[in-house]
């Protein structure tokens, strides 16, 4: 009784944002305010389980760890930016967020999306194992495997050099400058087909369970 | 006092959290696990202020009763509802709380995700123009890249999902490498701007 009552209310609630596509109505309206409600709680409750409880108040008063005062201070007194007359106390814990995030991130992105990129970037130009396989067994895989790493290293080299934009982009640089374009579309591209392909494939998933789950017309 | 304070705290958070990575040993490797802790606390109060505006915002509209204000009564119900249960019985599996998630906060949370799907293909039906070289391979890399994705590909040519495949794999990993590299250098820049307070556009406001 309580599943049939759960697949209803998610069929429901699944042509209820459906009907957008018809237009902006009541239906559509009451999901998008429920599930705003109901995500904000889904999340706050997560928060107060996992990062509340364990780390502030099961140590601060269960057992004693004064030094988490600090934090809880500085967390109301990140609230008071609702109310304006006190508000400027909020810039204390948002900048210890800023700060302890700037100091993070520096290091951290410089090492995993730099350094590590331009490592991985730096391979043999020329794979002889492809190269032997385009001349034993000519196709359009076997070329395109064999031309996959000069692509990615004059992908990687003209993108960057399109991002430099110290020196105007003219001549030869802007020649380079223009290869990393086709780079930068043709990931775009693919990100686009890739993230359409995604939805795609949740809309089916929706699909199916109103026909499979709820109507019982596929099996 | 009111900017002095927080440049100063900005300056030491950031300070440590780059030397514990040089210096891996006690105090920084202390003070470092101590400033996540404090980071992910504060986190959540900035969530909490989050809620509190959000509260601010339909309590208001339901004071004022402009066009549609019961929507706000929808929003807070649901808020309440979910917070209650989740409070009372816990995030477990089995729970009302999981029951909720998994029967109202899942099905409609998919349905706006796939309800992109229709609005990103009339966009790109509407946009999507090969008027200049940039958009014609913009243009092809989707088409393969999708058409690679599905039966109608293989039906095609066989060699299609695999060049599809191949478009992810080089091209697009060579485009995406040169914006994380652009990004990661931008990110390091503007991080040392801010710990060194050359960057103080977030202290501005009440």
């Amino acid at each position: 009784m309580i599943e049939t009552l759960g697949i209803w209310m998610a069929a429901f609630l699944t042509l209820c944002i459906l009907s957008f596509l018809y237009k902006d109505n009541p239906f559509y309206k009451f999901a998008e305010h429920l599930f705003v409600g109901l995500s904000a709680a889904y999340w706050a409750v997560y928060y107060y389980f996992n990062i509340l409880l364990p780390n502030l108040i099961q140590p601060l008063f269960g057992h004693g760890q004064l030094l988490l005062i600090i934090p809880l201070v500085l967390g109301i007194m990140m609230i008071m930016r609702l109310f304006p007359k006190v508000g400027w106390v909020s810039r204390w814990p948002l900048a210890f967020i800023v700060g302890s995030y700037s100091g993070y991130n520096l290091i951290t992105y410089l090492q995993s999306k730099a350094l590590e990129q331009v490592r991985a970037t730096l391979v043999p130009f020329i794979q002889i194992e492809s190269w032997k396989n385009l001349f034993t067994n000519p196709g359009v895989m076997t070329f395109l495997n064999a031309i996959a790493v000069p692509v990615v290293v004059v992908g990687v080299t003209t993108g960057v050099i399109y991002f430099f934009f110290s020196k105007e982009h003219k001549g030869v640089f802007g020649g380079f400058a223009r290869i990393g374009v086709w780079f930068l579309m043709i990931a775009f591209g693919a990100s686009f087909g890739y993230t359409v392909m995604a939805r795609i494939s949740l809309l089916i998933g929706r699909v199916y369970f109103l026909l499979h789950d709820w109507l019982g017309l596929i099996q | 006092m009111k900017k002095e304070i927080p440049l100063l705290i900005t300056f030491i958070a950031g300070m440590v959290m780059i030397l514990q990575f040089f210096i891996p040993h006690r105090p920084f490797s202390d003070l470092q696990q101590l400033f996540n802790t404090w980071f992910l606390i504060i986190t959540v109060f900035a969530m909490i202020l989050g809620l509190g505006n959000l509260f601010k915002v339909h309590t208001k509209r339901l004071q004022r009763r402009p066009k549609g204000w019961w929507y706000s009564i929808v929003l807070l119900a649901g808020f309440a509802i979910m917070f209650t249960v989740g409070m009372v019985w816990g995030p477990a599996r089995g729970t009302p709380f999981d029951y909720l998630f998994w029967n109202v906060h899942i099905p409609m949370s998919s349905m706006m995700f796939a309800l992109l799907a229709f609005f990103v293909a009339s966009a790109s039906y509407r946009a999507f123009r090969a008027r200049t070289p940039e958009a014609t391979l913009l243009l092809v890399s989707a088409i393969l890249v999708m058409i690679g994705r599905v039966p109608l590909g293989n039906y095609i040519w066989d060699k299609l999902p695999l060049i599809g495949d191949w478009i992810m794999s080089y091209p697009n990993m060579a485009g995406q490498r040169a914006i994380m590299i652009g990004i990661a250098l931008g990110i390091v820049s503007t991080s040392l701007r801010i710990i060194l307070g050359i960057e103080r556009t977030y202290l501005s406001g009440k």
